[in-house]
């Protein structure tokens, strides 16, 4: 566990770089949390896709996996890779302030 | 007047759960219908599907009729489903027949969606790509298996929830065993590929397995999204441009729910699971309905074990639901999983929702090892078979093993007091 400061905000993140708290985040840490990833600029894509897994998070208590995301989404999973080329689940988690999905076993 | 009981699903779940329940309602002399629905008559030990490509076990040991398991006033019913209609009370069986019920339980499982994955079912099909997720396949395998002399064996997730999330992973053991056995296994390279980040879902778990897959040889390859299958170039691709070359492969499909429960409004989620409370089991489409086992969307393994333990839960939710009373008894997503790892020795693992798999003994401090190799583990795997005809399915309690996960014998850790609560989740 760590804490670290974005858009000023004091936020604690897991060893992964993983929001403990999903009610800290902001969409200006959004901007900030992309920048880091590599994400210059956050399109109205990048932000359907973010603001769907907020919700998937707070009603279902779990981020999506890809595949749910590909379905849900309105995004196509090819262009989920294009848009967060490190792996749509968990780069859009943490950009979106939600916890890591996990594969269900 | 007669109350009917109906059950979709002749398998693990749906047989246990109306072989309890007719006990309960026959020694109780209440007036109670029970009928189980299934398309066909073939009960699979799905457990026995992993022993099959092996060599270690044939169709005909692996699956029993289906209207044999249940006790008799169970009435079976042999017909596909359309759909549930749940503002009527009525399931619809194909051909338009219709059953009226005044409790439904879902026990369908989960059904393996090839079609989801381009090029899976292509060219190369049954060839140089198979599943052993299904008894087809697994046949398959084992021809295809005794004529490889050597070459690149991928074993692969698409992605989760599959049924039996070990059974991947005790292929590969088991084939660096069958190799190893012919006398070819340096002629062989094993490649196990899964979309996780690790060899399994829980960090204590998958630190263990992934050890194991190391000490054995097999490379792994994580967070690999398959996005196609090239059987004819012999190639795995990812969604983020990533190949794994093959000259066998060995894929686990995609799941989902039954197709009827898609057809049925509201009864199922995306996917087409049934969302359940996880602790009552009790549908969130109407208090009447309730689902079993891998039909069901909750956070646990889709595995016989947990189908198992939420039998027990189930059948006491029902009788209290049946008699309007307060549902009570909580499911707390226990697993126990043998995990077969080659040479005559297996892995236990045992958890649940809150606790990952530790290290330990089951069920106390004097039992079987718990995430270590041992033959005693490897022989409670084979005789969990007699276990699961002969009082499983029957609805008698297996001794020592209860719903409720054990923790006497479990080594929690001491610095990390959060790992072990962690929840399992989609």
């Amino acid at each position: 566990m760590s804490t670290a400061t974005y858009a000023g905000v004091n936020v604690e993140l897991n060893d992964e770089g993983f929001f403990l708290d999903p009610t800290t985040w902001t969409r200006e840490i959004a901007i900030e949390l992309a920048k880091a990833d590599g994400i210059d600029e956050l399109t109205a894509q990048h932000w359907q896709v973010i603001d769907f897994m907020r919700k998937e998070y707070f009603d279902k208590g779990t981020g999506p996996t890809v595949r749910v995301l590909g379905k849900l989404s309105g995004v196509t999973v090819k262009d989920l890779y294009q848009l967060f080329p490190k792996g749509p689940a968990k780069m859009a988690a943490r950009i979106a302030g939600i916890p890591k999905p996990k594969g269900c076993i | 007047m007669t109350r009917q009981i109906v059950i979709l699903g002749g398998g693990t779940g749906g047989t246990l759960v109306a072989n309890r329940l007719h006990k309960h309602f026959s020694k109780h002399h209440e007036d109670v219908e029970i009928t189980v629905v299934d398309q066909d008559d073939h009960h699979m030990y799905q457990p026995g599907l992993l022993f099959v490509p092996f060599g270690l076990a044939a169709h005909s040991e692996i699956v029993r009729a289906r209207h044999a398991q249940l006790r008799d006033g169970v009435r079976f019913v042999e017909q596909a489903i359309d759909r549930v209609d749940k503002d009527r009370n009525t399931v619809v069986l194909q051909g338009g027949f219709e059953l009226p019920y005044d409790v439904l339980v879902v026990a369908t499982g989960a059904t393996l969606a090839m079609d989801e994955t381009p090029g899976l079912t292509g060219p190369g099909w049954m060839d140089k790509v198979f599943t052993f997720y299904d008894i087809a396949g697994a046949t398959g395998l084992e021809t295809a298996l005794a004529q490889f002399d050597g070459g690149r064996l991928v074993v692969n997730i698409v992605d989760m929830p599959i049924k039996c999330p070990v059974a991947p992973l005790e292929f590969c053991f088991l084939a660096d065993w069958y190799f190893t056995e012919r006398g070819i296994r340096q002629r062989v390279d094993i490649t196990y590929v899964t979309p996780l980040d690790g060899a399994f879902t829980k960090p204590v778990a998958s630190e263990r397995l992934t050890a194991l897959l190391e000490e054995k040889g097999v490379h792994l390859v994580t967070e690999f999204n398959t996005g196609e299958v090239d059987g004819e170039a012999g190639k795995l691709i990812g969604y983020d441009g990533r190949e794994v070359e093959f000259d066998l492969a060995v894929v686990v499909p995609m799941h989902s729910g039954a197709d009827y429960v898609g057809r049925s409004e509201g009864l199922g989620d995306d996917l087409n699971f049934v969302p359940v409370d996880k602790a009552t089991l009790q549908s969130t489409a109407a208090d009447n309905i309730f689902a079993i086992g891998d039909a069901t969307n909750v956070p646990a393994s889709k595995a016989g074990s947990v189908t198992h333990f939420e039998g027990e839960v189930l059948v006491e939710n029902i009788i209290r639901f049946m008699a309007g009373r307060e549902l009570k008894a909580l499911f707390d997503g226990h697993a126990n999983c043998f995990i077969e790892t080659g040479f005559g020795k297996a892995l236990l693992i045992d958890f649940n929702y809150e606790t990952e798999p530790l290290p330990g003994h089951f069920p106390a401090k004097v039992g079987m090892p718990l995430l270590k190799e041992s033959r005693m583990n490897h022989l409670g795997k084979l005789m969990f078979q007699w276990f699961y005809w002969h009082a499983l399915l029957q609805g008698r309690d297996i001794p020592g093993i209860g719903a409720d996960m054990p923790e006497a014998g479990k080594e929690f850790p001491e610095t990390h007091p959060e790992n072990n609560k962690e929840t399992a989740s989609v």
